[in-house]
This record gives C-alpha cells, structure tokens and sequence, in this order.
C-alpha cells in the first residue's frame, strides 16, 4: 500500500511548524505501511552554503570527527550536526562533489541520504512514530517536505530501502504503487551513467527523473515521461529546491488526496491525513486526475 | 437524535450501536461528529434510520447498506456504498474511486464530482452524480441506473450488460461495447424519477441527457470480437 504526505508552504508564518505537521500526517498514515518511514525537509537555503546528509549504522564511530575529518579532506569549514543515525553536514556549496568524493574514503560504511542546498532527509526502519522522534522530526521547521511510510513490495526492508530516494541534488522522490519494468529502466539507465543503492523500483523512478533533469528536460517535462516510460501502478510524490511536485500513473488506482488554502499545498494518499491542518475545512480539497502532472513553484 | 462522537468512542463502538439497531427502533436518527476522514463509518447497516455524519469520510463508508439513509455532509473516501443492497446514500461533496461498485439496489446521490470507477460492476443500484464522474465508470456494470448531470471520463461503461447509463455532458471515449442508444418515453419516465429522488430535478430536465447502453456484442464469447475483450 504505502502512504504519501506531503507540504508545501505559501505561508512563510508556518514554516517553524513543518516539521510537527508532517509528523502528523506520517503518523496517520502508519496503517498503509509500517515497514519505514522517511522524511525529506527542504530549510531556506544559506547563501553559498550546501547540506550533506549522511547516515550510518555505526553513528557513534562513524560522526565522532566526521566534520573536521571531512573539512581536511575538502580544505574548507565544515559543520556536523548528529541526529541519531544521521548527520547533516553544512559546506561551502562549490565542495559538495569533492565531499561527496572524500567521503567514500573517509566513512566508506556511511550511506549518502540527500545533497543540496536546502534538502535533509532522514529515513529509517520501524514505525512512523518511532522514527520521527529518532530524528525529532517535530522541532524542524522548513518552507516544503514529503514523507513516506512503506509496505514494502518491492526489495528489502532496509533503511536504503526507505523513501524519499534522492538522485539528484535537492530531488526526492516517493511513490506508492509498484513498477513493473524497473529492471530493464534500470539497464538504460546504467548505461547512461547513473547508479543505484538498491534493487529497489521507486529508486529507479527517482533517477529516471534526475536521468531527464540532466538531459535538459524541465521537471515537468521529466514528470511527462513518466507516463510513458515507467510500467506499473504509480502516484509519485517529487521534492525539488523550489517546489514540489504529483504524478499519478493513467489507471490512477492508488489513491491521492490534494488539498490548497491561502497557507499552504498539502497532499495526502488518505484525506484523514490532512484532517489537522489550519483551515482544511474550508480547503479546496480535490482528487489528482489520472496521467496529469501538478506541480508547485515558489 | 442520537450523537455519536468517533473521535471519542472509536468505530467498533459506532458500528455496534448502529448493528443493534436491526428490526424495529426507536432510535431512528443518528448524528455522527469527528468523522475525520475515518473508515467504513456506518457499514453494514440493516435498519430504517436515518444517519448524517458530519464530515468527510474515508474508505468504504456506508457499505452493504441496507434500508438506511446515510447522509455524509463532507466529501467521501474510495468505496463509498459498495456493495449497497438498498435505501440510501446521499454525498453532499465529493466522492473518491468506485463510488457504488458491486451496489444491487437502493440509490446513491453524489452532490459533487464521483471520481474514477464509479459503479464499476453495478447490480441493481441507482446512482445520481450532480457533477462529474472519472475514467472507466460503468465498468462491467450489470445493471441498474447511472446518471450524471456533467461529464464522463475515458471508457463509459466498458464491457456493459443491462446498466442504463444518462449522461448530460460530454464523454469522453465510450468503452468496448458501449453505445449511445436512442431515448425513448420509458427512459424519460425513469430519468425524470431518478432527477425528483437524486435531489437534482431543479437541476436539469431529462429531455438534456443522452442514454448509453450495451450493444450486446461481447455478452457470449464470438471469435470475431475477440480483439474486444
């Protein structure tokens, strides 16, 4: 099954609240998949400043001198910020690659979660609730973010396993449903260049999205292709620096809820997700028509 | 007036109440408050009582009915009186995917939009939608009335048996077997009834509608129309 939340703030007064909304509504959807959970959180950006989130099985070995350790690396200021498993690490936004480079040698056990300038995302094995007090999601305040509980369908219950997957710099991506030509997607896309964590689906359909991105397309256009190019049951949930995105596959069979006020986008796979959010009762409160992408920009 | 507060009592509570309610009561009106959205809210209910919930709902609320009135003063989930045998559902707002499916008799009233799939496989239910209703609605139905005051999405009533189908708006694509079909005083008749019951007899005359129904090609398996099925 799987259950998708998702926010998108046009009030800047919400924003310190973001992060105990989303919380809410991932806890609400704990029935539709209690395998993991995960939540990707987009901050306001700092100038010239670039985020690296990273997890490890290992935190206590793994973060003690991660920043400095990292910062010699890159000859550059870094600053380590541990929240249970994982670390978000702040550098000059010019070193993000050469982070990313030194850090395989550095921690070679630690996983990459997301890269950017605004996108942390925190995911985990266990249930909704649980691991939202992990990374005390509540407390985080942000301008977007999306989170995912998952039954999981396709690969392992693993935390790589997890949603959101991010390909790209400041993409997630999060997806209910399941596809059914990820492997020979995943070919094509190993062929071009990109690489994969996990033989997870939704994996495949975030780097298909990134694959386009770095191709030129526009991320409307890159949600299009979707359509034509992934096989299966799909309502994609897209994270990106400025706004966030929604695609449903045409049979549309996996349910999603949308609802808009002056404040805010909120999306839900249920609407009791959305049942404690300022002003729903009188929200504009749709449902997302089958093959059509939604998107949202500040 | 009985008020049942979910949020407060839970719905194996809810449920229990309404399922004692069988044969004769005098407890003939419910309120039901805090529905947030929840889950087969008034299921299974075999009384004739009148029930209004004030909210929306989720999944399957007021399945299986039989001879009550549910009344959802929101928007409704997927599966909305699936599976109705009669009496009836009256939705002031939306409803979600397969709105009536598998429904034998009664009525089911959609004020607003039905989504997509709505009286997939209908049984003898009557189904009036004031607005839109989505893809592939009337799937296999069998039979029973569908009307819709707006338009309908891609493949009406693919795969038909006997389900009457009057649409006001556009359509648009008609599945397999689904053909618009000439309106005759007998389809008036039933129409205008279905309008006065549907609550939407101010809304639009009957003369508007076109009627679709099964060209009956597909019913017993023919080589020739294999590519069809």
């Amino acid at each position: 099954m799987c259950g998708i939340v998702g926010l998108f703030l046009k009030d800047p007064k919400l924003e310190p609240n973001l992060g105990a909304m989303l919380t809410d509504m991932l806890i609400t959807m704990t029935d539709r998949g209690p395998d993991s959970a995960g939540i990707a959180i987009y901050g306001r950006p700092e100038k010239g400043r670039a985020k690296l989130t990273v997890q490890s099985a290992t935190p206590d070995a793994d973060f003690e001198t991660l920043a400095a350790d990292l910062g010699k690396a890159i000859a550059a200021k870094v600053t380590g910020t541990a929240k249970d498993t994982h670390m978000v690490l702040e550098l000059p936004d010019d070193r993000l690659d050469a982070a990313r480079h030194a850090l395989r040698s550095l921690r070679p056990n630690a996983k990459v979660m997301s890269a950017g300038e605004g996108i942390e995302i925190y995911k985990e094995v266990g249930l909704p609730k649980d691991v939202a007090a992990r990374f005390d999601i509540a407390h985080m305040s942000g301008t977007h973010g999306i989170g995912h509980t998952r039954m999981a369908t396709e690969s392992a219950v693993t935390t790589m396993g997890a949603h959101p997957f991010s390909t790209g710099s400041d993409q997630c991506l999060v997806h209910n449903g399941s596809l059914s030509n990820h492997n020979s997607v995943r070919r094509v896309l190993k062929q071009a260049g990109m690489t994969f964590e996990t033989e997870n689906d939704t994996e495949v359909a975030a780097a298909f999205i990134s694959h386009k991105l770095q191709e030129g397309a526009k991320l409307g256009e890159a949600m299009e292709a979707t359509l034509t190019d992934l096989d299966g049951f799909f309502t994609f949930v897209v994270g990106t620096k400025n706004g966030f995105g929604v695609v449903r596959d045409p049979i549309a069979c996996k349910p999603a809820v949308m609802a808009e006020t002056d404040q805010y986008v909120a999306f839900g796979s249920e609407y009791r997700a959305m049942v404690n959010l300022p002003g729903i009762l009188s929200a504009r409160v749709w449902e997302p028509e089958p093959a059509t992408v939604y998107f949202w920009e500040r | 007036m009985q008020t049942f507060d979910l949020e407060a009592h839970g719905l194996r509570q809810l449920n229990s109440a309404l399922h004692a309610l069988r044969g004769q009561t005098n407890e003939t009106a419910w309120e039901i408050v805090n529905p947030k959205g929840s889950h087969a809210i008034a299921v299974g209910l075999d009384a004739p009582i009148d029930v209004t919930v004030r909210g929306s709902t989720g999944y399957y609320c007021a399945g299986m009915n039989k001879q009550a009135t549910v009344r959802v003063k929101g928007s409704a989930g997927p599966g909305v009186a699936e599976n109705m045998m009669s009496g009836t559902v009256i939705i002031d707002g939306d409803a979600s995917q397969y709105a009536g499916a598998t429904g034998r008799g009664g009525l089911l009233v959609i004020k607003g939009n039905a989504s997509s799939r709505c009286g997939i496989s209908m049984k003898g239910i009557d189904i009036v939608v004031h607005g839109n209703i989505g893809h592939m609605s009337a799937f296999m139905a069998q039979s029973g009335n569908m009307v819709v005051l707006g338009d309908a999405g891609e493949a009406l009533g693919d795969s038909l048996y006997e389900a009457r189908l009057f649409v006001r708006g556009s359509v648009k694509s008609l599945g397999a077997d689904c053909i618009e079909k000439e309106m005759r005083p007998e389809h008036i008749a039933i129409l205008a009834d279905l309008l006065k019951r549907g609550e939407a007899d101010h809304l639009a005359k009957p003369e508007e509608f076109k009627r679709y129904g099964s060209a009956r090609k597909l019913y017993t398996f023919n080589i020739d129309n294999a590519s069809s099925y």
